[in-house]
Formats: C-alpha cells, structure tokens, sequence
C-alpha cells in the first residue's frame, strides 16, 4: 500500500479506487471480418486452382496424343482436317503481330497521354482528358471488333489506302486493339508519373531545365517501374484480347509474315472453335484447352518479367 | 524605392502612405517609427534588388511591399515566424512562383539591373544563373555521377571534360572525398546530409551568380548542418548566397546580413501578408534591431 498521500485538494471519494485493469471488451465483430476475409481469399484461390485444373486435366489427354514438340514447333494448324496437324506456330505469329502492332499504338499514345495529363495539362484540360479515356476504356470490345473490321479495313484500309486486302487484317485488328489499350497504358504510368514528387520537378526546373526535360529525364526515369508495369498490362491485354482479333484479324490459321495478310491468333482459334460441335473428350476438344494452357503460361511469363523488371526500377523516393 | 539608411524618422509622408494603402488594398498597420521595409544599412553592391514585390495566390496576397536588395558576394538570411512569406520570396528571386497555378508576382524584381519579371525575359534562362536549393534534399533518381551531369547537361553547356567538372561540383560542396569512389551509385543510398550537399553541388555544377536556400538545414542533424554552414561559409566567396532560415543562431552564424519578415493581419478580413519589418546587417539587427517586433522575435518573446 502506497503511503504518499495528495495534499492540499479535497479528498476525492473514500475508500481506494478500484483496481486498475487493461481489459477490453471482446470484439466479435472484428473476428466475424477476419473470417470473411479469409474465406473471400480462399475462393479466389481455389478459383483459380479450379481453373488451372480444368486446362491442364484435358491439356494433358491432348499431350498424350500428341508430342509437345510437334505442338510447340509445327508449322501446319489444321487440327479439324483428315489428315490433322497441329502444330501451333501459326496462331502464335499471328499472336505476336497483333499483340506488337497494338503496342506501336498504345505506347507511344498511351505514354503520350500521360504526359499530358500529369506533367502538362491544367485542371481544366483534365477534367476533359479524363473522361474521354474513361468512355474509351469502357467501349465493350465487339464494338472496336465491329469498328476493326468495317471502318479500319473496310473503309480506311481498302477503299480510302487502296491496299489490296482482303476482308481481314493482323494490321486491322492490332492498331484497334492499341486504340482500345491505350486507356490502360495512360491511366497506369500516369498514377506512376504523379506520384514522382513535386520536389524532384523542382530541383530539375531550379537547373534550368524546360517542362519537356524535367520529364524525360527525371519524371519517367523516376516513374520507369510503373511505366513498365503499364506496359506489360498492356501486352497482357493485347495477347489475351479476343473479340477484335476473331472478327477482324482472320480465321485461317497460316503462317503470318506481313501486316496486311489474315491470320488466327491463339485467342480466335480458341473462340471459334468453342463455338463449333468439338465433342468431349475428342481431341478437337482437347486442342482448346491445350492453346489455352499455353496462353495462360505466356501470361504468366509476361508477369513475372513484369515483376522482376518492376522490382528492378523500383524507386524508393 | 523607398529607403531609410540611418535614422528613425518615418519614410513614409502620410499622403504617400495614403497611396500605397489604396495601390495594396492592404492597411499595413504599423506605427510611424516602424516603417515597412525600412532598410538599416544600404546595400552598395546589389546583385539582386527588390522593389515593392507583392505575391498573390489567387485572390490572396502572401506577401506585401517588399523592398530589399542583396550584396554581391554576401549571405543575406531571410528570418520570421512561419507562414510569413519567406519561401514565397525567396521563390519570387528565380521565377520558381512561375510553376505554382494562380501565383502572380507585382513589383520590379532586378538581376544585375535587368528586370527578371519583363516581358522577353525566359524564367528558364533566370533559373540557369540563379540556382537553388531545397528544405528537403532532392536528389534525383540516378547515380551520384549524373545527378551533377544532369545540370550542365540539360543547358547544354560547353564541358570539356565532364568528369572534372564533376569533380569540381563536388570538391567544392564538400563532398567528393567522401562519395569518390561510388560516384556511380544511386544517390538515394547518400546520407540526408551528404545528399543536401549533393543538391549543393549540382546547383554549382551549372555555375550560377546566386544560390537561394530554402532551409537547407531543417531536415538535418546538426553535425550536416554544421557541415553545411562551413560550406556556405567557403560558397560565399564566390556565389551570392539568399537563406531562409528559421533557425535564429544559424541566421546569426553564417549571414553577412538579415532580413525580418513578420505577418500582419488585414483590419478587415484578417488575411495575413507578409512584411518586411527590418534590414540591415546581421550584427545590428541581433545586437541593437531598431524595430520593438524584430527585438521581440530575436529575443524569442514571439513566433
Ligand atoms: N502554393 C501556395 N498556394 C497558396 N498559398 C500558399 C502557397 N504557398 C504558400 N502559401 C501561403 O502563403 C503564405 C506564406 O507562405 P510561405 O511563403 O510558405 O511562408 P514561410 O516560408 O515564411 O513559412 C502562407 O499563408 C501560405 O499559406
Ligand atoms: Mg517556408
């Protein structure tokens, strides 16, 4: 028992104060979030296992028909003929060309749209800018597929350019689909840009540099890792985009060598196919879920490149 | 320009007080031995003067009816409670207000007798001779090496060996013993106080006429910021140096001469503007300042 007593004041009640404890209430409420959170990560988990399982399991019977060599290597994709071939070569060149002809487009524009936003425009540039890119990047994709394939290789492309094209082009569909990326490029690397701080524009400007100096030289360097991660999403939404590609790219699986020729990318023989009378368990059917199994794989690759090179550039301002 | 050398008599004539009280819209509200921007000791060799600077943010006037002028080769300390306008003109010494939206700058504002604020006049080619440096250091993000570089090499000036160059830059801000050998390294993985010196260095690598500091110490401990006053102390000899300090005794320590700025309340809506109180040389304003609120401040009785 203490013996130091207050002086001076009232004294406050009689008797000791009752002794002094840390307990808290129990807050049930908190463990009911805990739970519901676990349980959302675990769907989303098991989604994706559930997934993965559904493309390897047939994957794996079409595997046992067919070498992964002749897959990965073979120049013939003909997987419905008499005489079948599957050789996936073809749908990825004409992967690669729409997937590269977007990304001529949406770099250059998307980065360039970024700029814009976060190192030039003022407010009320932005408060126009912004929504336009937002309508952009909410266009449903069979509308730019439809644009892709009248507009842009009907219109521009044969009658207005004369280019002795048929009804389909790699071309046609890749510069639509960099139209339609061109949103995601600006949004993401202009998030990366404007979060370079104010101070470092200022140090650069106090050097004597101009607005467009300051930003190539300071404001993307600082930037770069989410300017690449804007790009990589980019190559993911290009690989993986389907709507444009089926109607506009071509549905004949060859060998593409120029931008102007058709071609079936991995996505559109996937989306035609799955619309025909493939029977389970045949290997027409088995076909699908190998191209998707490799599609799911570059995917990931692209992601973890992504990763790697984000953790690269990463700056810790 | 409006300027009291030696006496206490009042600058103003009350009808020219009249004037500027409707040309500012501001009733500067001080009594008649405490004329605004009085000037203690004229500056003979002026590098930079100031001639009646008002600063707006939008409708709003952080700073009212400066007049004040720095010595060639000295270090002039700008002192005052926070929020009294100093970085708003320290910025107005190298157009920095330019990048700030709704900023607007009044007054006549001089580099070597050439308006800084006419019309030809590019704020890029200011900033190339009027460097600066910052409250917190900002490095960029890249080597040591290139952080110097990026300067001279964003105004394309003639180098003949950029390695020297970098070199120079960094012996002369103190830091080239201690970063020789990594000048290939981020300058993110510098010390706060090696980095402030870096920014130092980068600022002289593009050989301006004028430093301005803005605090340059308040982020650092103080054997970097010891570091950095010895170094201001060597910078003077050949760089015109304007610091902002909120620091009394760092004022005190490295300034040839102080200015006091203090913020007064508009009578009728209370907006606070800033104002110069007192100039002069930095002994008399700590040792016999002529104002009651500079006396205030210096003692500590106030901000
Ligand atoms: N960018 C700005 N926009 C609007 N008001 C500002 C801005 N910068 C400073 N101010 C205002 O101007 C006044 C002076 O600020 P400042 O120059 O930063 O003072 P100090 O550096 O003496 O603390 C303050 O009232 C501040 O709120
Ligand atoms: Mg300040």
């Amino acid at each position: 028992m203490t013996t130091v007593r207050e002086t001076g004041g009232p004294a406050k009640a009689p008797g000791r104060p009752a002794p002094f404890t840390f307990a808290g209430k129990p807050r049930y409420g908190e463990r009911v979030i805990r739970v519901l959170l676990a349980l959302a990560a675990a769907v989303t988990i098991a989604t994706t296992i559930g997934i993965l399982l559904a493309l390897i399991v047939p994957a794996l019977g079409f595997f046992r028909e067919i070498p992964v060599t002749d897959f990965l290597f073979g120049d013939r994709w003909a997987p419905r003929f008499a005489k079948a071939s599957f050789g996936v070569v073809p749908l990825i060149t004409a992967t690669l060309w729409t997937t590269l002809i977007a990304l001529v487009i949406a770099v250059p524009f998307g980065l360039g749209a970024a700029m814009l936003l976060s190192e030039y425009a003022r407010p009320g540039l932005r408060k126009i800018l912004k929504p336009v890119l937002e309508i952009l990047a909410g266009i449903p994709t069979v509308v730019y597929g439809l644009f892709a394939l009248t507009f842009v290789q009907g219109t521009v492309f044969r009658q207005w350019l004369g280019l002795g094209t048929g009804a389909f082009s790699v071309l046609a569909a890749g510069v639509v689909m960099g139209i339609m990326i061109v949103p995601t490029v600006a949004s993401v690397s202009e998030d990366a840009m404007s979060a370079v701080p104010q101070a470092m524009r200022q140090g650069s400007a106090a050097l004597g540099a101009n607005r467009m100096q300051t930003t190539l030289r300071v404001v993307f360097p600082a930037a770069l890792s989410g300017i690449i991660a804007a790009i990589v999403l980019g190559v993911s939404r290009a690989v993986g985009e389907t709507m444009i590609v089926a109607m506009a790219a071509g549905s004949q699986a060859r060998i593409v060598s120029g931008p102007l020729e058709q071609g079936q990318t991995m996505t559109g023989f996937i989306a035609n196919a799955a619309l025909g009378d493939s029977r389970v368990g045949s290997i027409q059917y088995d076909t699908l879920f190998a191209v998707g199994l490799l599609l799911f794989l570059i995917t990931l690759l692209v992601n973890f490149v992504s990763i790697a090179l984000v953790r690269r550039y990463r700056q810790a301002y | 320009m409006i300027k009291d050398t030696d006496t206490d008599v009042p600058v103003l004539k009350p009808e020219e007080e009249a004037r500027l009280h409707e040309q500012h819209g501001v009733p500067v509200h001080v009594a008649p031995t405490q004329k605004r921007g009085k000037n203690n000791d004229r500056v003979t060799d002026a590098i930079l003067t100031c001639e009646d600077v008002n600063v707006f943010y939008g409708d709003f006037r952080a700073v009212t009816g400066v007049d004040l002028d720095f010595a060639r080769n000295q270090i002039t300390a700008l002192i005052g409670p926070s929020g009294c306008g100093k970085s708003t003109l320290i910025r107005v010494l190298n157009r920095m207000n330019d990048l700030i939206d709704g900023a607007r700058v009044e007054g006549k504002v001089t580099f070597r007798g050439v308006d800084m604020y006419a019309k030809n006049v590019d704020a890029i080619e200011v900033r190339r001779r009027i460097g600066m440096v910052f409250q917190k250091p900002n490095p960029f993000p890249k080597s040591i090496y290139d952080n110097i570089a990026y300067g001279p090499r964003v105004i394309g000036m003639k180098v003949a060996n950029m390695d020297d160059l970098v070199e120079e830059a960094l012996t002369g801000a103190a830091l080239w013993t201690e970063v020789k050998d990594k000048l290939k390294q981020s300058a993110f993985g510098l010390s706060g106080g090696q980095q402030q010196r870096l920014c130092i260095a980068r600022t002289i690598a593009v050989k301006p006429d004028v430093i301005l500091m803005d605090e340059p110490c308040s982020a650092l401990d103080p054997i970097a910021t010891t570091r950095i006053e010895d170094l201001m102390a060597e910078l003077r000899r050949n760089y015109t140096i304007v610091i902002v300090t909120h620091n009394m005794q760092q004022a005190a320590r490295v300034a040839d001469r102080t200015a006091f700025f203090t913020a007064l309340a508009d009578e009728g809506t209370g907006d606070r503007t800033g104002v110069l109180v007192e100039y002069g040389t930095t002994t008399q304003i700590f040792e016999s300042p002529r104002d009651q609120r500079t006396e205030d401040y210096i003692s500590g009785r106030f901000g």
